[in-house]
């Protein structure tokens, strides 16, 4: 026998959000939550993307020259699609994430890095696992929600609608 | 990872899957734990079933039975927490098995060129041949895997 590997733990604390997606628990540092909106007043400054890139992103929210790509949380992580109620804008990023609601705050005390045996999309899902009363729970990447890549094709798709929208908008 | 073989009297630890035997190194085991509850989260990688907690530690599980034995185990009995190598370090993972596990020392006969990369070694124990397991070519890992997941997965895109 072995004596156990070392293990990846951070001992600092940080704030977290508790909060459900399609019934699934989830945490993310509050410090990467800059809004919290229930969907009913985003409705109104929202809109629909014409020809939707991606299953998880069919709405976009202009803010002056900034575009919030609204990401439906059932869809990005492959669960049921359930009855969203609330809105994270998620600081530095062009991610807004439709959720079911929100647990509790409370205090995450160490951040287990993703075991490697979870080897697929879900590295960039996930900052790591932590551990809060007797529960494993994800603390998800507020960048993992849409890839570099995904960003593009959405910034292009955008371009492409804002380009056949200001030609509509020409005089005959 | 090249494992240290050496044929003569290696201490293995027999397990059960299903019906079929199979044997570890004694060295790769770190435990062996009754079945607690498995967390479970949205990932991609098929061959993980989720996490168990373990006095503060939190484990993978890697059910292997249908790699082994062609079925998903139906009744587990323990974990198996055996240690995998990875490029740059070790990490527990949990491994369900049937039934008791046993510690034996016994002659092992080194893999051949057409056994599957996830037998080191063949045992001949009480009358059973039995394969000796590589862990780490059993069990995923992303360097294993990254590349088959970029050739599997194409983003998804809607015309």
């Amino acid at each position: 026998m072995r004596p156990a590997p070392e293990l990846k733990v951070s001992a600092r604390t940080e704030q977290v959000i508790l909060f459900r997606v399609s019934g699934q628990l989830f945490a993310i540092s509050s410090a990467s939550v800059q809004e919290v909106r229930s969907v009913d007043s985003l409705a109104s400054g929202a809109m629909d993307i014409p020809n939707p890139c991606l299953r998880k992103v069919r709405h976009v929210i202009r803010r002056g020259d900034k575009s919030l790509f609204v990401v439906n949380g059932a869809v990005h992580f492959g669960l049921q699609p359930a009855p969203v109620a609330l809105v994270f804008v998620l600081r530095r990023t062009k991610t807004a994430l439709l959720i079911d609601g929100i647990e509790k705050m409370t205090t995450m005390t160490r951040l287990q890095a993703l075991p490697l045996a979870f080897c697929h999309e879900e590295r960039g899902w996930y900052r790591g696992l932590t551990a809060l009363d007797q529960t494993v729970i994800p603390v998800v990447n507020p960048e993992g929600f849409l890839s570099p890549e995904e960003l593009q094709m959405l910034n292009a798709s955008q371009i492409e609608s804002d380009a056949a929208a200001a030609q509509a908008e020409l005089p005959q | 990872m090249t494992l240290p073989l050496h044929p003569e009297g290696q201490s293995l630890v027999l397990l059960r899957i299903g019906e079929r035997r199979f044997a570890l190194f004694a060295w790769q085991i770190a435990e062996l734990v009754a079945p607690s509850r498995i967390f479970r989260f949205p990932h991609r990688t098929a061959e993980t079933e989720g996490v168990i907690l373990r006095r503060g530690r939190i484990i993978p599980v890697c059910d292997v039975s249908t790699i082994l034995t062609g079925q998903k185990l139906t009744s587990r009995r323990f974990y198996l927490i055996a240690i995998r190598q990875y490029e740059r370090q070790s990490e527990w993972i949990a491994i369900p098995v049937t039934g008791d596990c046993e510690l034996i020392n016994v002659d092992m006969t080194p893999a051949g060129p057409d056994d599957p990369a996830h037998i080191t070694a063949w045992i001949s124990h009480n009358g059973e041949v039995i394969e000796v397991l590589n862990v780490n070519a059993l069990t995923p890992g992303p360097w294993e895997s990254t590349l088959q997941a970029t050739a599997a997965r194409p983003m998804e895109v809607h015309p």
